[in-house]
């Protein structure tokens, strides 16, 4: 749990006391797209996104491919400079100057995990830490940790990432995305690569992990099934905005044009036979 | 320009031993027969005189073997008087051998009397061409413009050779083409071609069966044998011209010839025939130390890899952080990658030539040829690894805010590591080839008895540079066979699993 967190916390729960509040820290805005636009090659791959993620909650991105959610991922954490409108985090905008100590409070995984091939596991998890000049206690204090956090084989942190099977690979990933207790999680289709079993143990994980941690957490992915199993809240783009945000049920029972409604039945065959709440 | 302070001063570290050593009078020779003798015998006379001398032989044409001893690089070389007034002093427009001394004399160069024969270009054609067409002198070859003629390439650039030749007699233009001084003979042997150029005292010319046209508009000049030694000869190794002097007078065409007869056609070495005629003609017993095979290899295996180490180690420490900036520095990319790409196409005698003013003869211009063509592979590839990192890869390196140093050293390089070793082990083994041509300008290795082979017609000598230089090649690449996987990290070798 991040300090600069709290402090906001603090200061919304000062400022707007109410009986029925939620607890504190889901109040606090952690992360914030204000009326951004990038254009790639002329097109404009996100138009006037409007995204806030409060803090301690988990939002799943979804939508067809090419509605923009990956690059959303992507300006979140400055991979991506928007051409307009402006990236919060916590409270501190999102420029050249900030954008180191912005990063070192997020961790971020990816599809294929982006493991460097020539580390072990070990190796891929502390690398940053070990720039950082953690001394070694520390460092094998919190692998250790995090091993048992996501259920990694000990054996196989000597291991290199070709050694690894798909669901391991992640399950890298995620440590490293964690080794430095970031404040907020970002995940780009972290199971889209993974084949269905793999993929049902490495979700009941996860979600375990996010509810262990109660982290900030924005996820990418194009299975509404997965989106609601994970997400306290759902955001379906297209076309580089946000059509509707809300609840599976909001988009069920109240969707705000046919599109929502369009996308929903598609996808509910994956929800018949899924593991949706 | 750092670049080559950068190479100047290793080349400079590692070559004092050519440089400034005890003294040590250095005989050059030119790439023909009869200098590489009269180099021999200049040594022989010398050592006996008890100056300790060693011969640095078939360094170059008569430009750089002039250089060299205008560049303080050798101290003494046999030179024919035709070609300082034809070609080193042409400019002067001499007009007899009297002039030559003080021309020389201006550029520290001091000249013994003649030795005593005189080896003038002449036109040789085969008998049985003369012998049908009637041809008795030059003025003849006029009426059969369907001779084909075959000149050595000195002679087809040089202010008496064939330009001049062709303007004084009006001969055909149509059938001519450069071959080397030697191959010529045997070109001309097979049929291919009617006439050539010759030395007069060529031994070949009597064993091909050469007819010498009369030169009846008086074209050539004499070419009287001297010495050319330099000025400070004298302060350094008091004693020593009077000795080169003894072989004043000391030899006439016949017997030269004779002596260019038996390494060439009878296959002896240059240094047996100069001890015999230091023997017979000076009475000086000098010990002909015949190097065994095995010494020679010996020899020609540190030269060789003293190039290709030096001339690696350096390209190798130069052309990565090229490759790296090349990749990292927009816009740079394209100019580094064409320049190397230029460099690249430069012919590899030309570049040798290049570099002889900046770093004078022998081995340092050598290494800084091969120095440079040594580049392009490493940079091409180091670029090529650099640029082939997935995007997936570079994303989490962006993620995890890396510092530029340790995103270069231990994730970017390391990832290219396999590619940049490809381009080493490339550039290594190009580099083991081209080396052979540093014996063109003096630089020793496998290219030297190839040179000679080449010379003597020797097959067997051809062999004994060529055979080494694959073997050497063929180790490199078990070698960085061993190498990569020492520097390519172990998770990049594995096989994925499933």
């Amino acid at each position: 749990m991040g300090f600069a967190t709290a402090s906001q916390i603090r200061r919304t729960a000062t400022l707007r006391p109410r009986p029925e509040s939620p607890p504190a820290r889901y109040l606090a805005s952690m992360l914030r797209l204000e009326s951004v636009s990038k254009h790639y090659g002329g097109r404009a791959v996100i138009d006037g996104l409007v995204l806030d993620v409060q803090a301690g909650t988990t939002l799943a991105l979804i939508g067809p491919s090419g509605c923009g959610k990956s690059t959303a991922l992507r300006l979140l954490l400055g991979l991506a400079i928007p051409d307009a409108g402006r990236v919060m985090f916590d409270g501190i905008q999102l420029t050249q100057a900030t954008i180191s100590q912005v990063r070192r409070r997020v961790g971020y995984v990816i599809q294929d995990g982006g493991l460097f091939p020539h580390m072990t596991s070990r190796e891929n998890v502390t690398l940053k830490a070990r720039n950082l000049r953690w001394d070694r206690s520390r460092i094998d204090a919190r692998l250790d940790e995090l091993r048992e956090l996501t259920n990694f084989p000990l054996d196989g942190l000597d291991r290199y990432p070709v050694e690894l099977s798909g669901g391991q690979r992640q399950r890298v990933a995620l440590m490293r995305g964690l080794m430095l207790e970031p404040d907020v999680l970002l995940l780009d289709e972290p199971l889209g690569a993974l084949d269905p079993m793999i993929r049902f143990s490495l979700q009941e994980d996860l979600r375990r992990i996010f509810r262990t941690l109660g982290k900030t957490v924005v996820f990418v992915t194009h299975d509404l099934s997965e989106a609601a199993f994970f997400g306290d809240r759902i955001a379906l783009m297209r076309d580089g905005r946000v059509v509707q945000e809300g609840s599976l049920q909001d988009m069920t029972d109240h969707p705000v044009e046919a599109f929502v409604t369009e996308f929903v039945n598609a996808q509910r065959g994956h929800l018949a036979s899924g593991h949706s709440e | 320009m750092k670049l080559l302070f950068v190479v100047y001063f290793l080349v400079g570290c590692m070559t004092p031993l050519s440089a400034q050593q005890r003294e040590v009078i250095r005989v050059g020779s030119k790439v023909f027969t009869e200098s590489v003798i009269l180099g021999e015998i200049a040594v022989g006379v010398l050592r006996d005189a008890g100056y300790p001398s060693e011969h640095q032989d078939q360094l170059g044409g008569t430009r750089i073997v002039f250089n060299a001893l205008q560049a303080g690089a050798i101290d003494v070389y046999a030179e024919y008087t035709g070609t300082l007034i034809e070609e080193i002093l042409a400019e002067l427009n001499l007009e007899s051998d009297a002039e030559i001394p003080a021309a020389l004399a201006e550029r520290g160069i001091l000249m013994t009397r003649p030795l005593g024969f005189s080896n003038g270009y002449a036109i040789g054609v085969r008998g049985s061409v003369a012998d049908s067409l009637g041809l008795a002198t030059i003025s003849d070859l006029r009426d059969h413009p369907e001779l084909r003629y075959g000149f050595g390439n000195e002679f087809m650039d040089r202010g008496d050779g064939w330009p001049s030749l062709q303007r004084r007699y009006d001969l055909p233009t149509g059938n001519v083409r450069g071959v080397d001084h030697d191959l010529g003979y045997r070109a001309l042997g097979a049929g291919d071609i009617d006439a050539i150029d010759v030395y007069t005292t060529d031994a070949e010319i009597e064993y091909y069966g050469l007819r010498l046209l009369d030169d009846d508009l008086s074209h050539f000049t004499t070419y009287n044998a001297v010495l050319l030694y330099r000025a400070d000869l004298e302060e350094r190794a008091p004693g020593a011209a009077a000795a080169l002097r003894r072989l004043e007078g000391s030899m006439d065409e016949r017997r030269i010839g004779r002596l260019n007869g038996r390494v060439k056609i009878d296959g002896e070495t240059e240094r047996a025939v100069a001890s015999d005629f230091l023997h017979d003609a000076l009475g000086i017993d000098a010990q002909v130390m015949a190097e065994g095979l095995g010494s020679r290899l010996w020899l020609r295996t540190k030269e060789h890899l003293f190039l290709v180490v030096v001339s690696m180690t350096m390209g190798t420490l130069v052309a990565i952080p090229l490759g790296v900036i090349a990749f990292k520095v927009p816009g740079a990319g394209q100019a580094i990658l064409a320049i190397v790409g230029m460099i690249q196409t430069i012919p590899a005698l030309a570049l040798l030539v290049f570099m002889i003013p900046l770093f004078g003869i022998f081995a340092p211009s050598a290494i800084a040829a091969l120095f440079l063509y040594s580049l392009l592979p490493i940079v091409r590839n180091t670029h090529a690894g650099l640029a082939g990192i997935s995007p997936s890869i570079e994303e989490s390196i962006e993620a995890l805010d890396l510092s530029p140093g340790v995103r270069l050293m231990q994730v970017e390089l390391p990832l290219a590591s396999r590619s940049i070793m490809a381009g080493v082990k490339t550039a290594t083994v190009i580099n083991i080839g081209f080396a052979t041509l540093g014996a063109l300008i003096g630089a020793g290795g496998y290219g030297q008895p190839i040179l000679t082979g080449i010379r003597l017609d020797d097959f067997g000598l051809i062999l004994e540079g060529a055979v080494p230089a694959a073997v050497l090649a063929l180790l490199a690449q078990i070698v960085f066979g061993f190498a990569e996987r020492v520097v390519v990290p172990r998770g990049l070798r594995l096989k994925r699993a499933a």
